[in-house]
C-alpha cells in the first residue's frame, strides 16, 4: 500500500509539474466554455442581407426598418437592379436578398395581397432555412399587427411557452455539451497517452516488473486524472453558473455523483485504447477520432439527434456523451431527482463495466 | 537543396511502413467523413407532439388532424392534465405539447379570437424556436381555411396578406450534406496534417534522433521544408481524396475552379502545417504537442463557422478568427465548390494567408533550435 | 605523428545555473591522434562534447575546433565533424541502407557517392546481405558498429564518441576498436569519452576528467609513470580519491 501511494504521488508530480500540460488542462474548459457560451450559437444575429425595393412605399420602408432594427439582420446594401445576384452571392457577403415587388402599398390596400420574395444563399443550408424563418417570422408579425387595427374576425392566437429555458439561451445546451466534451476528452486522451507513453519509453516494463500489481499501476496512473477531471467538471459548472447563470436547479450532490461516474467511465475507455495502441500516436489519433467528432456531432450537442438518418441514430446509442448529456440537463434545468435519470445511469455503469472487462481481458492477453 | 530530397525520402518511408498508422491517416477521416456528413443538420424532420385537447370539439379536433398531417409532426398521444403535460415534457418523451382550451371553438366564433398554448421544451434553443415557427405555420394555415369557410357569412373585408415566397440558391433542397462535407473535410485534413507535423520533430527529440541531426551541417529552413512537405502532400492527397469521395457518393457541387481551390489549399496547408511545426519546437514531449495543438485545433475549429454562421459571433470572435485559419478556408472551400466564387472573390483571404503561412513558418525557423 | 593541433580549448567553462559542469578546461587535440576523455558519470565528458560539436554553447572560454570558432561558426564546425552520442540515434524503422541513406544525404553526398560508399561499408563489415534489414531486428552491438560508421561516413575530419561502448559485450568492444583504429588510420581525429578504464589504454593520449576538472593529461603510459600505478584503473582511483577532485564541485 505505501508503495501504491508513492506511486500515485510520483504520478501526480509528473502531471503538476508540466506546467504547459496544466494550462492546457485547465484553459481548455474554460475557453471552450467561453467560445461555446459566446460564439458557437446557432442563433443568427448580424447576418448581412440586401434589398431590392422595387415601391419604396410607406409599407416597404416600414417592413425594411423593422427587418433591420430585429438586430438578426444587417443591412448591407440597397440594390437598384436583381441582375447580378449571383455575383452579390459569389462575394460571400450577402446571404439573403430581399425583394419588394412593384405598387407594393397600393396592391396590399386594393387586392388585399402583395409578393415580397426572399433569396437565399442557401449553400450553408441550415442557416438558409432559420434566416428565411426568421425572416417570415417578422413580415408576419408586421402583418399581424396592421391587421389587428382592422378587427378581423376568426383569429386564433397561439402562445408559446418555452419550458426549463423561458429566455431561449443557447448557453443552456452548450454547457452540458460542453461539460462531456471536456471530460471525455481529458480523461480518456490524457490516460490512453500517458499509459502509451510508459510503453513506447519502455518504462511500463520496468512498472511490471515491481512488486506494484498490475490493475494497481493502472489505478495509480487514473487517479490523477480523475482528480484534475474533476476539477474541470467543477470549474465548468461554476463558470455556467457565474458567467452565464445556468441553473443548478436540482441536487448538486447528484450532478458531481454522475459526472464522477462519467469521468470514471471516459478514463475506462482511456485504458482500453491504451491495451490496443502502441505508441503515443495511435492512442492519440484514435482518441481523436474516435471521441471528439462523434462527441460534437453524435450526442446531440449540437445537432438534435431526432433529425438524424436512422442508422445515425443507433450509432447514437453507443456514445457516452450522449447518456451523461441528458443525465446532466435533466438534473441543472429540469431539476429532476435520480428516479428521471435512473436509467442513463445504469447505462453508463454498464459502458464501464464493458471498457473495464475488455480492458483486462487484453491486458491478460499480452502478459500470456 | 539536395538534403531536402532525403529528408523527405526518409518520412515517406517512415510513414507508409507504419502499418498501425497508415490506416488511421487514411481510412479512419475518410470514414468519419461519411458518417458524420449525416449528422449535421438543424432541419426539423420529427417533432415529437403530445395534445392536451380539453375542447374536443369539431375546430380542435381538424386543428390536431391538421397537424397529423403536417410530416414534421408525429403526434403520439394525448392528456388532460397540465402536470401530466409538464412530467411528459420532463421525461423528454415530447418536444411539444399542444394545449386546446375548454372554450376554443366557442370563443373562436363568438368573440372572434381564440387562444392556444404551446408548451415547448426549449432547452435546445434552437430546436426550441423552430419547433414554435412550424407549429405558427400549421396554425396559421388552418386558421386561414377557418377565415376562408366562414368570411362570406360575416364580413366583407378580406385580411391584408403579404404573399411570400423564397427560393434558396444554390442548393434548392436544402441539402445540408453539400455544406458539411466540405467543412468536415476541411476539419479531418487539418487534424491529420497538423497533428502528424507537430508530433514529428518532437518524437525525434523523444528517441534521440534529433541530436544526430542537430550536429550535421544542415541548415535550419530546409531541414524545416523537408519535415513540412511530406505531411503537405499527405493533407493534399487526403483533401483530394475526399472531394472526389463527395462527389461520388453524395454529388457535391463543384461549380467554381477547382485549380483554384488547390491553389489556396496549399497556402493554407503551409499555415497548418507550420502551426503544427512551431509548436514542435516550443514543446519537449509529444504529449505536451497533443494537448497544446489539441486545444487550438478545438477552438479553431468551433470559431470557423464549421456548424454556426461565423456573422453572428459577437466583435471580438471577428477579432480571434483573424489568427483562425481554419475560418479563411472554412469560408472558401465552400464559396468556390457550392458558388464558384473566382479568384477576385477570394483575394482578400488568399493574400491574408499566405503573409500568415511566412510569419508562422519564418517562427518556426527561428525557434527550432539546433544547438541546446 | 605530427603536432598540428585541430581542437584548441582554453579555459573552457559551462554552468547550468549555478551548478559548473566544466570547471576551466584547457587542452588540444592533435590531428590524427585518438584522444580518450575519461571520467566517471556526470563528470563533464557529454558536456564538453556536446560543446566541441556545436550542440552547446559554453558559458565562456575559447575553443576552436577544425580552426572555426564555437561561438560564431558552429554551422563550419559541424560540416567538419563526425558525432556519435550516448543515446542510440539510428531509426529503428528504418533498415540499414535507408538510415545511410539518410544520413549521408543531408551531409550533401551525391546519391552515386553514397551507393558506393554504403557497397563498400556493408561489404567491409561483412554484412551485404543484411543492408535491408530494419535496424530494430539489429542486436545492440551491430547498432553501435553501425552508428559508428554512419558517423564517419562522409568522411569527417574528427569524430566524437560519447561513451561508444556502452553496453555493449567485450568481444564486440574489441571489434569497436578495431574499426576506430581503421578511422584513426584513414587520418580522421577520435575524441571518444569513455568510462571503461581499460579503453583508455588504447588512447594515444588520455584527460582524466574528476567533477568537471581535467586532473592529469598524458599518453597512457606516461599517465603510469607519473602516478606510478600499473594500470589507469588505478591512475583514476589515485586522482579521483585526492582531496582536491573534492573541492573541484561547485
Amino acid at each position: 500500500m505505501k508503495q501504491f501511494i508513492g506511486f500515485v504521488k510520483k504520478e501526480f508530480l509528473h502531471i503538476f509539474r508540466d506546467m504547459r500540460t496544466m494550462l492546457v488542462l485547465f484553459g481548455l474548459p474554460i475557453a471552450q466554455l467561453l467560445i461555446f457560451g459566446f460564439v458557437v450559437t446557432n442563433e443568427i444575429r448580424n447576418i448581412k442581407i440586401a434589398i431590392y425595393d422595387r415601391s419604396k412605399d410607406d409599407i416597404t420602408i416600414k417592413i425594411s426598418n423593422k427587418i433591420i432594427s430585429s438586430g438578426y439582420f444587417l443591412l448591407h446594401e440597397n440594390l437598384t437592379n436583381i441582375n447580378d445576384i449571383e455575383n452579390i452571392f459569389q462575394q460571400g457577403d450577402v446571404k439573403e436578398i430581399i425583394v419588394f415587388g412593384p405598387d407594393f402599398a397600393k396592391k396590399l390596400e386594393k387586392e388585399r395581397t402583395a409578393n415580397i420574395q426572399l433569396l437565399a444563399d442557401a449553400s450553408d443550408a441550415n442557416t438558409a432555412n432559420l434566416i428565411v424563418n426568421y425572416t417570415m417570422a417578422i413580415i408576419s408579425d408586421y402583418m399581424k399587427k396592421e391587421n389587428q387595427l382592422t378587427e378581423t374576425p376568426f383569429q386564433i392566437v397561439p402562445e408559446a411557452r418555452m419550458y426549463f429555458n423561458e429566455e431561449m439561451r443557447s448557453v443552456y445546451m452548450f454547457v452540458p455539451g460542453t461539460m462531456a466534451l471536456i471530460l471525455m476528452l481529458v480523461s480518456a486522451l490524457m490516460t490512453s497517452v500517458s499509459i502509451a507513453r510508459e510503453k513506447e519509453l519502455g518504462t511500463m516494463e520496468v512498472l511490471l516488473v515491481s512488486p506494484l500489481k498490475p490493475a494497481q499501476i493502472i489505478i495509480g496512473k487514473v487517479i490523477p486524472y480523475v482528480v484534475l477531471s474533476f476539477i474541470n467538471a467543477v470549474i465548468i459548472i461554476v463558470l455556467g453558473y457565474y458567467v452565464f447563470n445556468m441553473p443548478v436547479k436540482g441536487s448538486l450532490t447528484l450532478l458531481l455523483a454522475e459526472s464522477l461516474l462519467f469521468i470514471s467511465l471516459a478514463l475506462s475507455l482511456g485504458i482500453f485504447i491504451s491495451t490496443i495502441a502502441k505508441s503515443q500516436q495511435v492512442a492519440m489519433f484514435i482518441s481523436m477520432f474516435a471521441l471528439m467528432m462523434p462527441t460534437i456531432l453524435l450526442s446531440g450537442f449540437i445537432f438534435p439527434i431526432e433529425n438524424m438518418p436512422v442508422i445515425l441514430q443507433w450509432l447514437s446509442h453507443i456514445m457516452p456523451p450522449k447518456y451523461f448529456i441528458i443525465i446532466v440537463k435533466n438534473i441543472m434545468l429540469k431539476g429532476v431527482g435520480f428516479s428521471y435519470v435512473w436509467k442513463e445511469t445504469l447505462i453508463l455503469i454498464g459502458m464501464m463495466m464493458v471498457f473495464i472487462a475488455l480492458s483486462i481481458k487484453k491486458f491478460k492477453i499480452r502478459l500470456d | 537543396m539536395r538534403n531536402i530530397v532525403y529528408i523527405i525520402q526518409k518520412e515517406f518511408i517512415q510513414i507508409f511502413r507504419n502499418r498501425t498508422m497508415l490506416p488511421i491517416i487514411f481510412i479512419l477521416p475518410l470514414i468519419q467523413l461519411l458518417i458524420l456528413v449525416y449528422a449535421a443538420t438543424l432541419e426539423m424532420k420529427h417533432i415529437d407532439m403530445i395534445v392536451m385537447d380539453k375542447d374536443l370539439s369539431s375546430a380542435s379536433r381538424k386543428l390536431v388532424s391538421k397537424f397529423e398531417c403536417s410530416p414534421f409532426f408525429f403526434v403520439n398521444g394525448s392528456t388532460f392534465s397540465i402536470e401530466e403535460a409538464e412530467n411528459i415534457l420532463k421525461k423528454d418523451k415530447a418536444d411539444i405539447i399542444l394545449h386546446i382550451p375548454a372554450d376554443f371553438e366557442k370563443k373562436l366564433y363568438k368573440e372572434n379570437k381564440s387562444e392556444l398554448q404551446l408548451l415547448i421544451n426549449a432547452i435546445n434553443a434552437t430546436s426550441a424556436g423552430l419547433t414554435n415557427a412550424y407549429a405558427n405555420y400549421v396554425i396559421a394555415d388552418f386558421n386561414k381555411n377557418v377565415i376562408a369557410e366562414n368570411i362570406n357569412f360575416f364580413k366583407p373585408s378580406f385580411p391584408k396578406n403579404i404573399n411570400i415566397n423564397y427560393s434558396f440558391w444554390y442548393n434548392p433542397e436544402l441539402n445540408y450534406k453539400i455544406f458539411m462535407l466540405p467543412g468536415i473535410l476541411v476539419i479531418l485534413v487539418t487534424i491529420i496534417g497538423m497533428f502528424l507535423t507537430a508530433l514529428n520533430i518532437v518524437r525525434e527529440k523523444e528517441i534521440g534522433t534529433i541530436e544526430q541531426i542537430n550536429v550535421t551541417p544542415i541548415v535550419k529552413y530546409q531541414f524545416i521544408i523537408g519535415k513540412l512537405v511530406p505531411f503537405w502532400i499527405i493533407a493534399m492527397f487526403e483533401l483530394a481524396f475526399g472531394l472526389i469521395l463527395g462527389k461520388i457518393l453524395f454529388d457535391i457541387p463543384m461549380i467554381g475552379s477547382l485549380f483554384l481551390l488547390f491553389g489556396f489549399a496549399s497556402v493554407y496547408l503551409l499555415v497548418a502545417l507550420g502551426f503544427g511545426l512551431l509548436i514542435s519546437t516550443l514543446a519537449n514531449t509529444q504529449q505536451q504537442v497533443m494537448f497544446i495543438v489539441f486545444f487550438f485545433i478545438l477552438t479553431f475549429i468551433l470559431m470557423s463557422g464549421i456548424f454556426t454562421p461565423v456573422e453572428s459571433m459577437p466583435v471580438w470572435a471577428h477579432y480571434v478568427n483573424i489568427i483562425n485559419p481554419v475560418a479563411y478556408f472554412m469560408r472558401v472551400i465552400r464559396m468556390v465548390l457550392l458558388k464558384g466564387s473566382g479568384f477576385a472573390d477570394i483575394s482578400k483571404e488568399f493574400f491574408s494567408l499566405l503573409i500568415y503561412a511566412f510569419i508562422i513558418l519564418s517562427l518556426a525557423v527561428w525557434r527550432y533550435r539546433k544547438t541546446v | 605523428m605530427n603536432k598540428t593541433p585541430i581542437i584548441q580549448v582554453k579555459n573552457l567553462v559551462k554552468k547550468f545555473g549555478n551548478f559548473i559542469a566544466n570547471d576551466n578546461l584547457t587542452f588540444d587535440v592533435y590531428k590524427g591522434e585518438i584522444f580518450g576523455f575519461l571520467g566517471a558519470n556526470g563528470a563533464g565528458k557529454t558536456t564538453a562534447i556536446r560543446i566541441l560539436s556545436g550542440l552547446s554553447a559554453p558559458t565562456s572560454g575559447k575553443v576552436k575546433v577544425a580552426g572555426y570558432d564555437v561561438y560564431r561558426q558552429t554551422e563550419q564546425i559541424k560540416k567538419n565533424i563526425g558525432y556519435m552520442s550516448q543515446k542510440f540515434s539510428l531509426y529503428e524503422d528504418l533498415t540499414i541502407r535507408e538510415n545511410i541513406r539518410f544520413y549521408a544525404g543531408i551531409y550533401g553526398l551525391s546519391r552515386k557517392v553514397i551507393n558506393e560508399r554504403t557497397d563498400e561499408l556493408l561489404s567491409k563489415l561483412n554484412i551485404t546481405n543484411l543492408g535491408d534489414k530494419l535496424i530494430s531486428s539489429l542486436p545492440l552491438g551491430w547498432k553501435q558498429k553501425l552508428a559508428f560508421s554512419i558517423a564517419i561516413f562522409h568522411k569527417p575530419e574528427i569524430v566524437f564518441l560519447d561513451e561508444p561502448t556502452g553496453g555493449v559485450d567485450p568481444i564486440t568492444r574489441r571489434q569497436f576498436w578495431d574499426m576506430i583504429y581503421d578511422a584513426a588510420n584513414e587520418s580522421i581525429t577520435i575524441f571518444v569519452t569513455t568510462h571503461y578504464m581499460d579503453e583508455a589504454e588504447y588512447c594515444d593520449r588520455v584527460s582524466i576528467m574528476v567533477d568537471g576538472r581535467i586532473e592529469a593529461l598524458d599518453s597512457p603510459e606516461g599517465l603510469k609513470n607519473t602516478y606510478k600505478a600499473k594500470n589507469i584503473d588505478e591512475v583514476f582511483l589515485k586522482l579521483a580519491r585526492t582531496p582536491i577532485g573534492e573541492v573541484g564541485r561547485g
